[in-house]
């Protein structure tokens, strides 16, 4: 490979995963807190909370894996690498 | 440095993800990945046993086995139940339950089973949800299963809810059609494989201890998008439905 293009992925790649990060943490972390606040509001709801919010965490987790998912592609499937 | 047997240990051969490498079987001139082959048969294997075991001796008061998988099928019909609503969750229950067993027994095979200690020409045994194929596959069927359940319930009338609620948004609605797989099959290949670099890596830098939390997580995690495979795979089926 290229060694240009080696490089660039590389960072490509890095850069995927961190910025696909951010926007699911924030989100994850709003919905975690409000999860801890209706627990404590109403603690019988306890488990109907607690399985909403693992379903919607994992909706939101799977944001930064479309990111995973485009750093693997660049690092071991690239398609510029000829 | 580190010692010897740091690198050559057997631990780091217990997790050692190779991305992109399959050991290719030549059938009928088509190339196909082998080691996820096997290890759907062997997925597809288990999951027989057990239901032929919880229904060989089926008693009126369930025991045993048949008490287990009455409870697994309990839990699948509240999946299905849950989204497509009381007239329509019977008929969906098969297709719905073969998606939440298949993807949880892949799951749990690739985590649980130690694979990397059979050795293979080239790639090696894990979850089959980490080829993207296979993922893709499933995706696909339940692309053809909500088409199937609108065009069957409503006709040629099912099209109208590409013109909903404004004849303007027929180029988004028609995108959905390709996003919704393109999402599934990249959720849930994205997260097994994510698992299992993630134990390779840490395996590479502390093999010991340290691996164990992140591979219980991967098993839950693995129970999780399972759930949520099927979970949206009946709530596609319910939009194309209603």
């Amino acid at each position: 490979m290229d060694s240009i293009i080696s490089a660039a992925s590389v960072i490509a790649a890095g850069l995927s995963i961190g910025l696909a990060a951010i926007g699911p943490g924030i989100g994850q972390g709003n919905a975690a807190g409000q999860a801890v606040e209706g627990i404590a509001r109403q603690p019988e709801a306890e488990n109907k909370i607690r399985g909403t919010l693992l379903l919607s965490l994992a909706f939101m987790e799977a944001l930064t894996i479309y990111g995973l998912v485009v750093a693997l592609a660049l690092l071991f499937a690239n398609p510029f690498n000829t | 440095m580190y010692p010897d047997n740091f690198y050559s240990s057997t631990f780091t051969l217990l997790a050692e993800a190779e991305v992109g490498k399959h050991f290719y079987w030549n059938i009928a001139g088509a190339l196909v990945h082998g080691q996820v082959l096997v290890v759907i048969w062997f997925v597809v294997a288990i999951l027989l046993t057990f239901s032929a075991l919880g229904t060989l001796n089926a008693n009126r008061i369930p025991h045993g086995w048949q008490n287990f998988m009455e409870s697994a099928l309990d839990f699948i019909t509240d999946i299905a139940k849950n989204q497509l609503g009381e007239s329509f969750y019977r008929e969906w229950i098969p297709f719905i339950g073969t998606l939440f067993l298949f993807i949880f027994g892949s799951n749990w095979a690739g985590a649980i089973i130690p694979w990397k200690l059979i050795k293979l020409p080239e790639g090696e045994f894990a979850a089959p949800t980490n080829d993207i194929n296979t993922t893709v596959a499933l995706a696909l069927l339940t692309s053809f299963a909500y088409f199937y359940a609108g065009l069957s319930e409503k006709g040629l009338g099912y099209f109208k809810r590409y013109v909903q609620p404004l004849p303007l948004l027929l180029p988004i609605n028609i995108l959905e059609d390709f996003t919704k797989p393109l999402s599934l099959s990249f959720r849930l290949f994205g997260n097994v494989l994510a698992d299992e670099l993630t134990i390779t890596v840490l395996t590479g830098l502390v093999p010991l201890v340290i691996p164990l939390p992140i591979m219980l997580l991967g098993i839950f995690a693995g129970s999780v998008q399972a759930l949520i495979f099927s979970t949206l795979a009946a709530a596609y089926i319910a939009e194309a439905l209603e």
